[in-house]
């Protein structure tokens, strides 16, 4: 069981958590103009890095998203931050 | 001859005579006893056959590392399956019986089976039995081999608590090592939580015994344990610590006399593991006799029970270790002569018994029970052959939490390598091994860096000479016991090319029983390591993961089981419900009424035929209100909704789909606009936690969260939903108290208003087809306007109405539910609303995915209605339209739902199907299982097409 740091929160258990998407993919935009590959690639091809990774995550319980930098390996938790324009 | 109980000594209380049996034959034994114990204090010898052969087998082990004892338990009117004898207590009243054995393990009626092992050799069966497919043999095979039987009748409470512990330091065993560390650390003003699976302290110091700090070990033992608890710390015994999950979480089941079980999640600062060490066997042929057994464990079984595990003992070693074994034998009796594969030693140099040196057994004697020792030219007689072939540390939780190994020559033995932040090992565990060392490495890993408590040890020598598997040897050489593994097996394993430790564990099965190779692992990587000619730590170990020993599913179930397993949510009203004899079930989470009435059937029928003639009354109270509320409220709907909201105007709801970014219908519901910056998203039932979720990351990540803000008042509010041409009359006779302009509300509009001081929201919004009303209240008025609504139903002739009308109900009209009549595939335009994505220009979350090339494909499968003859049954649901393909079938789509309509007095059925829209009034075949059918494709709207009743 692994425990993530929510910003807001402070540790908790992982089943209090989402994943809701790897750090820093935006959308891309008039989204009118994304080819079909382009928004197929934006769908479903994700990095899955091995490795450090920094990714979107929810805490269920107070609802807030935050960015997780962690280690898919060793499973070490390295950062944590609430989105930009999220204060503590 | 096999084991007896001296008249006095060990720690068992004799004062209490427990009655039990095995197999049928009635024994004794005292409290403090395992069933173990008491096995060999009454002269069983055979407990049990083998796993694959019903070879004979006796005791090897007196603990967790045994690989022999299993036995099915009946107490108390329940058999539990599979219990390790040598570390279940013996309690009165136990009928223990041998597994995979009939009817005794000494009589099974299998036991001529081993004269045809030659012809069984590793994946036999699962070679041999290919033809015309395995499954046909699979049930006898598996008869006759295997372990205890399950008793159905038996189903263990859920009584099981999960303990939640935090402490500065876990340390696992209450051994020297465990009980010095835990002690330095307590003194230090740590909190420390000391576990060890025996019922009191000391670990092998309770059998090898030692004088520390100057008195008995039980003085030292005792002041520990109290430092500890001074300190705040606790010491938990009967428990075990079975395994290191991720970010340190230690899990440990405790067992407990009095009461339920017990699981712990321990959190520590640091963990200390000092859980010791496992004697080794030797390898010879038919060393798997019943009478051969672990030395270390005759010793336990001595000073523990007083049991003496046979007359005529012989003790083979490798090692020094077994010197105090069969000194302790000799005094209590015993007749013991000693093999030693050494020419020398400190303990061979000091022993009063005969040595036979540079000797080792190359095979017991005696078919079902030992009668002697064959050692080269040298024959034994002896009832008894303890063994020791060195020691194996316990790292297994080390391992678990991902700490390196390293193999250690002169100890032959693999050790913790490097460090890890949150743990450390000590003790036996770490290689140090005798008491001496032990305790002074216990103390240093507990922080002190002062001496450690004195010893009063006669030598602490070790000095082991390694005594591997020898493949040359003649004859069937056990090792793994329980998984029936021999060196043949092995060496077989290495020949067809399974070299890897991982391959041999898998194509072989050793180690993979019960006792996870405790005592079969290292034996079987030297065996291999010879085989193939490499060194050991270029075979290395397989992967070690929890848990330890077996735990009970019980135990990790905990009280999550039955309702708690996934607890539903209550209605408010489930009281009212019930009285009105509701038949209760579960929909999207939520205990419903789904009928109400005894009779399941005719309630449905009823209740449906009500609401389209007169009135019905729903408990609607699962459906969404979540709150969007701010100045940017609309915008972020917008974007949620395949629907435009921000044109809404207040007082008015709309229908609207909410699609996935890859253009699929997640869930549909209405929006109601309360005020320019105030929404309610009234979504499905089953979704609200899902759409709530979508909205906060929209808002979080898309939009300025101090403009908007999603509040989720689903459980605060009740929301009950009158139905049907008579609903209006309905709240005029109930609610005459509701203003005019409530009950004149168009269809789609919503008003704010109140009723006996609380506030009342009302949307004609409808389910149905029919005029409806949906009275929203909080929650604590909700029993009150549920009364006031049910007692006017009478007289209107109407009546409760539960999800199964309602199912039918929404079918008739052709209003699907999403997840039931949409799957991972539809669109919105699969199911007819093409309005928005022609019309908007804005972006909204899954526009895109709505123009590709799929989406717009010709034979995308849509929504349609099945008509089939009226006298005919309703399709099943699931059953598959299809199309004649090259003398196969194509399925075409599917029915997603599918009842009798009590209103037309005809099947229907709703269904996915290709190209749908095109295909209306076509004749399609179906097929389910066996049986085929025909229907018709139609629109989906079996029921007041033209949507008149809206009104009525």
């Amino acid at each position: 069981m692994q425990l993530f740091p929510c910003p807001f929160c402070g540790l908790r258990e992982e089943t209090e958590f989402h994943f809701a998407a790897e750090a820093g993919k935006a959308r891309p935009e008039p989204a009118g103009q994304v080819s079909d590959d382009g928004w197929a690639k934006y769908l479903y091809f994700q990095d899955s890095p091995k490795g450090r990774s920094r990714e979107i995550w929810v805490h269920l319980a107070c609802g807030e998203f935050f960015v997780m930098t962690r280690d898919t390996v060793t499973h070490e938790v390295t950062g944590s931050e609430a989105l930009s324009g999220r204060s503590r | 001859m096999s084991g007896y109980r001296l008249s006095d000594g060990g720690l068992t209380d004799r004062g209490t005579t427990l009655r039990f049996s095995f197999d049928g034959t009635a024994m004794s034994g005292h409290s403090g006893d395992t069933i173990a114990s008491a096995l060999l204090a009454n002269g069983v010898r055979i407990v049990g056959r083998s796993f694959k052969y019903h070879r004979p087998r006796g005791l090897w082990g007196a603990w967790v590392e045994d690989p022999n004892g299993i036995v099915d338990v009946a107490w108390n009117g329940r058999t539990t399956p599979n219990l390790r004898a040598t570390t279940e207590p013996l309690i009165n009243g136990q009928e223990v019986r041998s597994v995979n054995a009939a009817p005794t393990a000494a009589g099974d009626r299998w036991r001529k089976l081993d004269l045809v092992s030659r012809f069984l050799p590793a994946g036999f069966y699962y070679k041999t039995f290919m033809w015309p497919r395995w499954e046909r043999y699979e049930p006898r095979i598996r008869a006759l081999a295997g372990l205890g039987r399950l008793d159905p009748g038996h189903e263990p409470a859920a009584d099981c608590a999960q303990v939640n512990a935090r402490c500065d330091l876990l340390v696992v065993g209450a051994g020297p090592a465990g009980l010095a560390a835990a002690r330095a650390a307590a003194a230090r003003g740590e909190t420390v939580l000391l576990v060890d699976d025996q019922d009191a302290p000391g670990g092998a110091l309770r059998w090898r015994g030692g004088t520390i700090a100057g008195s008995d070990w039980r003085d030292w033992a005792e002041d520990a344990v109290s430092t500890i608890k001074a300190a705040g710390g606790r010491v938990l015994f009967r428990t075990t610590a079975y395994g290191v999950y991720d970010h340190g979480l230690v899990c440990a089941w405790r067992r407990r006399e009095a009461g339920p079980d017990q699981l712990w999640r321990i959190r520590p600062g640091r963990t200390l593991l000092a859980a010791g060490a496992i004697e080794r066997p030797l390898t010879f042929a038919d060393n798997d006799r019943p009478g051969v057994m672990s030395a270390d464990a005759a010793l336990r079984y001595l000073r523990l029970y007083a049991v003496v595990a046979g007359r005529r003992i012989a003790v083979a070693t490798n090692n020094d270790a077994a010197y105090p074994v069969a000194a302790a034998l000799a005094q209590a009796g015993a007749d013991v002569s000693v093999l030693d594969s050494r020419d020398d030693s400190l303990a061979m140099a000091e022993c009063a018994l005969a040595v036979e040196r540079n000797t080792l057994p190359s095979a017991a004697l005696g078919q079902e029970d030992l009668t002697g020792v064959l050692a080269g030219d040298l024959r034994l007689e002896a009832d008894t052959l303890l063994v020791s072939g060195g020691w194996t540390p316990t790292i297994h939780l080390w391992r678990h939490a991902g700490g390196g190994l390293r193999y250690d020559e002169r100890l032959a033995a693999f050790l913790p390598e490097g460090g890890m932040p949150a743990m450390r090992v000590a003790g036996a565990a770490n290689g140090a091994f005798g008491l001496a060392a032990a305790l002074a490495d216990g103390h240093a890993a507990g922080g002190d860096d002062g001496p450690a408590p004195p010893v009063g040890e006669g030598h602490a020598s070790y000095a082991i000479r390694p005594a591997w598997p020898d493949p040359a040897g003649s004859g069937r050489a056990w090792i793994d016991q329980q998984s029936d593994v021999t060196v043949k097996d092995v060496a077989l394993a290495a020949r067809e090319g399974f070299r890897s430790v991982e391959h041999l564990k898998r194509y072989t099965t050793l180690g993979m029983a019960t006792d996870q190779g405790k005592t079969s692992n290292m034996a079987g990587l030297a065996a291999m390591a010879s085989i193939t000619g490499r060194a050991i730590p270029e075979v290395g170990t397989t992967t070690f993961r929890p848990p330890y020993v077996p735990v009970p599913l019980p135990v990790i179930a905990g009280r999550r089981r039955g309702q708690l397993f996934n607890p539903p949510k209550r209605l408010e009203l489930e009281g009212r419900h019930r009285e009105a004899v509701a038949g209760l079930r579960e929909y999207g989470g939520w205990l419903r009424p789904s009928w109400y009435g005894a009779d399941g059937a005719a309630a449905i029928d009823a209740e449906a035929r009500a609401a389209r003639r007169a009135v019905g009354l729903l408990d609607a109270s699962p459906l969404g209100k979540i709150e969007v509320i701010g100045p940017d409220a609309a915008a972020l709907l917008d974007f949620e909704c395949y629907n435009r909201v921000s044109t809404l105007k207040v007082g008015r709801a709309r229908y609207v789909l909410m699609l996935t970014e890859a253009g699929i219908v997640y869930d549909d519901g209405v929006v109601m606009r309360l005020a320019e910056d105030r929404f309610i998203v009234s979504c499905s039932s089953a979704h609200v936690a899902g759409v709530r979720m979508r909205l906060e990351e929209w808002r979080q990540d898309r939009f300025d969260p101090a403009r908007v803000f999603i509040h989720d008042a689903t459980a605060h509010w009740a929301t009950i939903a009158a139905t049907g041409p008579k609903s209006r009359d309905l709240l005029e006779a109930t609610l005459p108290a509701l203003p005019r302009q409530a009950l004149d509300l168009a269809h789609m509009a919503v008003t704010e208003t109140a009723l006996d001081d609380a506030p009342l929201r009302i949307a004609r919004v409808s389910f149905t087809g029919e005029r409806s009303y949906e009275l929203s209240v909080p929650q604590s008025a909700a029993a009150a306007l549920w009364d006031r609504l049910t007692a006017g139903l009478a007289t209107l002739g109407g009546c409760r109405l539960g999800l199964e009308a309602l199912l039918i109900l929404r079918a008739e009209k052709g209003y699907p539910i999403i997840g039931k009549d949409t799957d991972g595939l539809t669109m919105p335009h699969d199911l007819g609303m093409t309005g928005p994505m022609k019309k908007r220009e804005d972006e909204f979350a899954g526009r895109r995915a709505l123009f590709t090339p799929q989406a717009r494909g010709a034979d995308r499968r849509q929504l349609v209605g099945l008509a089939v003859d009226e006298s005919a049954e309703p399709l099943p649901t699931g059953a598959h339209g299809y199309a004649p393909s090259g003398g196969r079938r194509r399925s075409i789509g599917y029915v997603t739902s599918s009842y009798l309509s009590p209103e037309l007095g005809r099947p229907i059925a709703l269904a996915l199907i290709e190209n749908g829209r095109e295909r209306l009034g076509e004749r399609i075949p179906l097929v389910h299982l066996d049986a085929t059918f025909e229907a018709m494709v139609t629109s989906p709207v079996a029921y007041d097409p033209a949507g008149m009743r809206l009104d009525a």
